[in-house]
């Protein structure tokens, strides 16, 4: 059973046509990684499930319709956001920026230090002084606190430094296996370790759906992603 | 110095009367994009209504009287400003210039309205017999009004930061101010903190409509037109959505005005306007303002 359902999604962007018909599953409990190009409408995609850009066609949350929606509903419905530049606060500290996000009457806090216990310590201090990396885990943590139905996670090692990229891909491996995650991702070296279904992306439409062993396929991810092989 | 003494204290209280009309203004802009031209209504509306309660209500003059001046002018312009903003801004989220332009609209429909009412001679605001009364610094004699000022303006301060500060509606006034967006996509219903800023600017402008009432020796419909535009000064050198940034902007222009009216006669709006040119050559994002992305 799938948790999320995008059908005919089209998205206009001053003028443009950035998605042009996008449709594709998320199942229930497994990791999705949604790939292609640079600029074939990955990010625009997870803004408009967010609600965040406007869109036409129909996007469904374990049959709940959320097209139309405004965001901060299609949140509390349960879909946990990362976004592409993390879009922390960066003039509240960790604990403010946590709180902010947290829902309901018992949030996750122990999942979120255990997986991230640098946050404990740095709590009193301002999330915009945070390194890359620790600021990827504020936006992660900022997610996990609520018991949401599934993740996007948009390129959470982008610009960060290899020994970092190690440090949250190790994170979200066990994220993994508690949640249903949609997570778009160039390191094809960590998607390979985590993904369980891939959906790929050419000129704001989705070519291919199916599992991760097509990424073992040289000429597969070369004419599909323009690499070779990913990066290890 | 007794000049110099007189000078700086009456150029902070002129800046903490700006303050009181930035401090709204600058949190509206800061978290809602709105350049909110009714702002300054909000200053007549609550001078009015601290007219209406200390001569309609309470008829002896007396500190309890002014004090119920300024709580009621406040929570009348308060709830003006959230109806202004339930039923004209809300439904131009996003859309600036309609902002801008039916903001302006509701300005002069309020001041036709209340000059049609109240005709335009300024009406006397019942103060304390001892407000007229001065302070002996040194051998400087300060109008004891200038301190009520300050005092005002300050207990405001402190009472607004520690809204934002220490309650979750402050938190999250902070943070959309910073990312309208993403405190949406936290699943937070951003409009609930929107109403609760122009509530808090609303009634923070109305006590500020009396103090300016008070300040230029009457109130009438027609007293916002320079507060606004020094409002917006305020906000543009301290920095958009920074309420200390307002607080240290306000007290700048409030001091330099006053020293340029005296040294150089009369030249202090000239030399506020190039103040005001200066930051934004300089430092366009205000003097504690962040850099928009």
């Amino acid at each position: 059973m799938s948790a999320l359902t995008v059908k005919e999604l089209h998205v206009t962007l001053n003028g443009s046509h950035i998605l042009q018909g996008v449709n594709f599953d998320v199942p229930n409990n497994m990791v999705t990684a949604l790939l292609g190009r640079n600029g074939v409408g990955k990010t625009t995609t997870l803004k408009a499930i967010m609600g965040l850009v406007t869109s036409t066609g129909s996007i469904t949350l374990n049959d709940q319709t959320i097209s139309g929606v405004q965001t901060y509903k299609i949140a509390q419905a349960g879909i946990g956001y990362v976004p592409e530049d993390r879009d922390i606060f960066a003039s509240l500290t960790v604990t403010e920026n946590l709180s902010l996000a947290a829902r309901g009457s018992e949030p996750h806090y122990d999942l979120v230090y255990s997986l991230f216990p640098e946050l404990v310590t740095r709590g009193s201090q301002r999330a915009g002084t945070l390194s890359g990396g620790q600021q990827q885990m504020v936006a992660i943590a900022r997610a996990l606190l609520n018991k949401n139905q599934i993740l996007l996670i948009d390129e959470p090692t982008k610009g960060l430094a290899p020994m970092l990229i190690a440090e949250v891909a190790d994170s979200l491996m066990k994220v993994a296996g508690e949640t249903t995650m949609l997570l778009v991702e160039q390191n094809l070296a960590l998607v390979k370790k985590i993904a369980q279904h891939i959906v790929v992306m050419e000129q704001g439409r989705v070519v291919f759906q199916g599992g991760p062993e097509h990424l073992q396929d040289e000429e597969f991810v070369h004419s599909m992603l323009g690499v070779s092989g990913g990066r290890k | 110095m007794d000049t110099f003494t007189l000078i700086t204290i009456t150029g902070i209280g002129l800046g903490a009367l700006y303050f009181l009309i930035a401090s709204g203004l600058s949190l509206i802009y800061g978290l809602m994009g709105v350049l909110n031209f009714a702002h300054g209504t909000f200053l007549t509306v609550g001078a009015f209504a601290g007219l209406w309660i200390s001569t309609q209500v309470f008829t002896t003059p007396s500190m309890w009287t002014f004090t119920a001046a300024m709580l009621f002018g406040g929570i009348a312009a308060g709830i003006f400003a959230l109806i202004v903003e339930q039923l004209v801004i809300r439904k131009l989220y996003e859309r600036h210039i309609d902002q801008a332009l039916v903001t302006v609209g509701v300005a002069l429909v309020v001041g036709a309205v209340l000059s049609g009412w109240f005709r335009n001679d300024p009406r006397l605001i019942p103060t304390p017999l001892w407000f007229i009364n001065t302070f002996t610094i040194g051998s400087a004699r300060i109008p004891v009004d200038r301190f009520l000022y300050i005092g005002v303006a300050l207990f405001l301060l402190l009472a607004l930061s520690a809204i934002l500060k220490f309650t979750r509606i402050g938190l999250i006034i902070r943070a959309g101010v910073e990312n309208r967006a993403m405190v949406t996509a936290l699943g937070i219903n951003v409009r609930i903190a929107f109403s609760t800023v122009f509530f808090l600017g609303g009634f923070s402008a109305g006590v500020g409509g009396v103090l300016v009432g008070v300040y230029q020796s009457g109130v009438s419909p027609l007293m916002s037109g320079s507060w606004l535009i020094y409002g917006f000064i305020v906000v543009v050198i301290g920095g958009m959505g920074s309420l200390g940034g307002s607080a240290l902007a306000a007290l700048l222009i409030g001091v330099v005005n006053q020293f340029a009216n005296y040294y150089i006669t009369g030249l202090g709006d000239f030399v506020v306007v190039f103040l005001l040119a200066a930051v934004l050559l300089t430092r366009p994002q205000g003097l504690l303002g962040k850099v928009m992305s």
